[in-house]
């Protein structure tokens, strides 16, 4: 009977050391990943290239000034797009949403998430790009937004349920009209869970590239306004990693550092800030 | 205080209030519909000329005109397949030892490490996968052709770029994803079924592999699913380590073409009205898989919420 | 404050002259984390008979039962000092495996846990676990225990339905063919028929009193009538010590200890 009982305790030792194993080649991917950009972004990361235009093909120097600029412009015109749809939406859905209405804008806000992001940047060339005639700063923002909508609409309905009914109760009670009830006493009591969900819902379209492509494009220079097509950091990473010229790689590890700083700390950011309760007082 | 005479007033601010937020939310479902209209009108052109053969023909010739996705539809499902083959047994793994061998703290502080690797952007994965990825597939490649160069699935060339490399750099992508999912699903199942199994004599994998998992089967199926969406309409990091040949090959070490990636390479370069109705169809193509993977994968997500195991009185 | 002469309590001959000794402890001392559960808990346990361990809550008897089979190695926390032994064998150690202890020692939860399987899959886990692969024999002993559950004329032709199907005097039934299944020397419940109505209770206790002639059974109740009812011998508990242990009849009419007769008389508890 030993003989058996020692088997078994030798296959579950395998196996648990099989899972152990998984997991350390799991974080091992991400130490890994996190160390060696740090370490190839850094020594690229220098002021010019925070301030710099890019040089001129072939010539070495120069930096992604203008592709910083363009994904905060991008940035700002996609939060425009995205937060009022995802907000105000997720707050009809939390509020007043029952039934096969409901029902249906959560399906299609499904369908939204699960879109391929290249898709959508066809959806915004035949709709935008097209008609205009050429790409644009506000195309690709349109884009990012859309890719938004869903992140910030799931988001708010959550956290906006999570406020007891009492509080909803208890403004009525006062005789504040059912929006005002809303807008002042629920909204506000959410307002850090919801606040986080759509940094998060920004900080996830920030490193988008794909639906980029063919709406904003890409842009060696200053792209004032917003009617013209723009630098942006996901795509100068793109461009640059598949280039030819070493220079340019050494630039695609810094605007990489970058991105993924910007990206990652709005992430923990965001984390920390809900683990200190996504319901406060109003 | 005077009394508020002004009933009318504020029960305008309610409609006001409300038509604005159910407006914003009916709009979600007009994007959605007008994406897939959109998809559907500007694919008409192809969708006409070349039919349902456009789904297994594997001539890509823009300067003919003639359009096939096979080797796109190939090269996406063969990807797919493979990074799941090799991200399930790793990302459930994984999730076994943080969910049921380690305390409770350190579990916690790791998953939260690896749910960060969720949100790294496609392109700085892609950035990693070419400049080391790639060069290691090449040396790994010259090594093992010597030896298994006869079989049709390691032949050809060892160009670092390939099929195998966009599968690898995908299962790495999704693994963090399987992880999290996964390891909550494991999470949830009651103590009390590990408890019988326990006193039953199992030791505590038999318990994890006889009962837990069992247990947990929809749920780690759905996160499976979830997963394959994903990388499915994975774009950057795949069409930087492809190699971006449409050609269906045995081969693990060709270089391939994915929808998505064909999209990012050729979308700007269509002059020709038909081969941009052409992508725009592979566009539609990849959105009704995305479709219904996603389905899939909410069935067996709702299957879990429904707590298996109210008996009756 | 507890009598040191009452330190090492046995069962009066009269009860359990004929039973052998089954389960001794000796000193059991319990720990989670910081707080005590168990101070030196000293008792026999005969074999072939019902011991019932009662007391109020938190007074330390479900862990008690839970060292019997060594449950609480899975609490976090949880240390455990003293001897218990089973046929003489001392059941910690460093060489003792509890897997293989389990096998002799089953367990019967609160609130039924079957698994969501099938009502065979149920039943045949702990044989298969245990390297029985013969489909006869697994059929054999599925029939066998569910009959001694008293639960194989109500499912015997559905074997394949989900084991959730059942009621809940039935998944209960079904926990203890599950438990019986491989075959223990001594089946441990903890508060067994507590989530059930009084039908499926009574089932239950007619069910112990005929198992008894072939397992050693160790229940615990919060339940005194039940006690009374359905066991040879009781234990009393309180705050973590054993106050008095006996033939139930003599606890319940003529209980040696103060503490035990406030607590059956209603006082507390």
């Amino acid at each position: 009977m030993t003989a058996t009982y020692r088997r078994r305790r030798r296959v579950e030792r395998l196996m648990f050391g099989a899972t152990a194993a998984a997991t350390v080649t799991t974080l091992g991917v991400l130490v890994f990943l996190l160390g060696y950009i740090a370490w190839q972004g850094a020594s690229s990361l220098t002021w010019s290239f925070l301030t710099a235009l890019p040089a001129p093909v072939g010539e070495p120097g120069g930096g992604m000034a203008n592709a910083i600029v363009g994904s905060a412009k991008l940035l700002l015109a996609a939060a425009l797009v995205g937060i009022p749809v995802g907000f105000l939406g997720g707050v009809y859905l939390a509020e007043y949403g029952r039934g096969a209405l409901a029902d249906w804008v959560r399906y299609a806000a499904d369908v939204l998430n699960g879109v391929p992001s290249i898709v959508i940047g066809i959806t915004v060339y035949a709709l935008v790009v097209i008609p205009v005639g050429h790409f644009s700063t506000l195309a690709g923002g349109l884009a990012l937004g859309l890719m938004m909508i869903p992140v910030a609409l799931r988001a708010t309905e959550e956290f906006l349920r999570l406020v007891p009914d009492s509080l909803r109760e208890a403004a009525l009670a006062l005789g504040a009209p059912r929006w005002v009830a809303i807008v002042r006493v629920v909204i506000p009591a959410a307002s850090r869970g919801i606040a986080t969900g759509l940094l998060l819902s920004l900080a996830r379209v920030a490193g988008e590239t794909a639906p980029l492509l063919f709406t904003a494009l890409n842009n060696r220079f200053w792209s004032p306004g917003w009617s013209q097509p723009t630098a942006s950091l996901p795509v100068m990473i793109f461009t640059y990693a598949i280039a030819p010229y070493e220079e340019w790689h050494q630039q695609a590890w810094a605007a990489g550092l970058v991105l993924l700083t910007l990206v990652l700390g709005t992430n923990v950011a965001a984390r920390l800030l809900l683990r200190g309760g996504a319901i406060g007082s109003a | 205080m005077a009394p508020a005479p002004l009933r009318r007033g504020r029960h305008r601010g309610d409609v006001v209030f409300r038509s604005l937020s159910l407006g914003f939310a009916l709009s979600v479902i007009a994007i959605a519909g007008t994406i897939a209209v959109v998809l559907f009108r500007q694919s008409a052109l192809a969708r006409a000329a070349f039919g349902w053969r456009f789904l297994w023909t594997s001539s890509w010739d823009p300067v003919a005109l003639r359009f096939g996705a096979l080797p796109f539809i190939y090269g996406t499902l063969a990807t797919t397949a493979i990074a799941i083959m090799i991200a399930l047994p790793l990302g459930l793994g994984a999730a076994i030892c943080l969910a049921e061998l380690m305390p409770r703290r350190l579990a916690d502080a790791l998953t939260f490490l690896i749910e960060l690797l969720v949100a790294v952007p496609s392109v700085v994965y892609g950035l990693v996968g070419v400049f080391i990825l790639v060069p290691a597939m090449r040396s790994f490649e010259t090594i093992v052709q010597p030896v298994l160069g006869s079989v049709p699935f390691f032949a050809g060339p060892a160009y670092g770029v390939g099929l195998l490399t966009a599968s690898i750099l995908l299962a790495v992508m999704i693994v963090p994803f399987i992880v999290a999912v996964s390891r909550e699903v494991l999470l949830a199942v009651p103590q009390s079924q590990r408890d019988a199994a326990l006193a039953l004599g199992a030791t505590r994998w038999e318990t994890v592999r006889g009962v837990v998992i069992p247990y947990a089967r929809s749920g780690i199926l759905g996160s499976v699913f979830l997963a394959l969406a994903r990388a499915l309409g994975e774009t950057m990091a795949v069409t930087m380590v492809i190699g971006n040949r449409p050609e269906v090959s045995a081969s693990l070490f060709a270089p391939a073409y994915t929808m998505a990636a064909v999209l990012a390479n050729e979308f700007t370069e269509a002059t020709d009205k038909i081969y941009l109705a052409a992508l725009v169809e592979i566009g539609l193509v990849l959105f009704v898989i995305t479709l219904g993977v996603n389905a899939i994968a909410r069935v067996l997500i709702a299957r879990v919420r429904r707590a298996p195991g109210a008996a009756r009185p | 404050m507890l009598d040191p002469g009452l330190s090492r309590l046995r069962p009066t001959p009269s009860a359990t002259s004929e039973a052998p000794t089954k389960i001794t402890v000796r000193d059991l001392v319990v720990h989670y984390g910081g707080a005590r559960a168990l101070d030196s808990v000293s008792l026999d346990i005969p074999a072939n008979r019902v011991t019932a361990l009662i007391g109020p809550s938190g007074c330390g008897k479900s862990t008690f039962l839970r060292c019997l089979n060594r449950m609480n190695d899975h609490i976090p926390g949880a240390r455990v000092a003293g001897q218990v032994t089973i046929d003489g064998d001392p059941i910690y150690g460093a060489d003792v495996d509890p897997v293989a202890l389990r096998r002799r020692v089953g367990m019967v939860f609160q609130k039924s846990n079957p698994f969501p399987k099938s009502i065979f899959d149920n039943v045949a886990f702990g044989p298969r676990v245990h390297g029985e692969r013969d489909r006869t024999r697994l059929r054999e002993i599925v029939e066998r225990t569910l009959r001694q559950a008293a639960l194989w004329d109500e499912v015997q032709d559905r074997l394949d339905a989900s084991a959730l199907e059942l009621s809940g005097g039935q998944q209960q039934r079904l926990c203890i063919a599950r438990a019986l299944a491989v075959e223990p020397e001594v089946v441990l419940m903890d508060e067994p028929a507590s989530a059930l109505d009084p039908i499926a209770t009574a089932k239950i206790e007619e069910l112990i009193h005929e198992l008894k002639n072939a397992y050693t059974i160790v229940i615990v109740t919060h339940n005194m009538q039940q006690a009374a009812r359905v066991s040879d011998l009781t234990a009393y508990f309180y705050l973590g010590r054993l106050i008095e242990y006996g033939p139930t009849e003599r606890l319940f009419t003529n209980p040696s200890r103060p503490e035990t007769e406030d607590y059956i008389t209603g006082r507390f508890g």
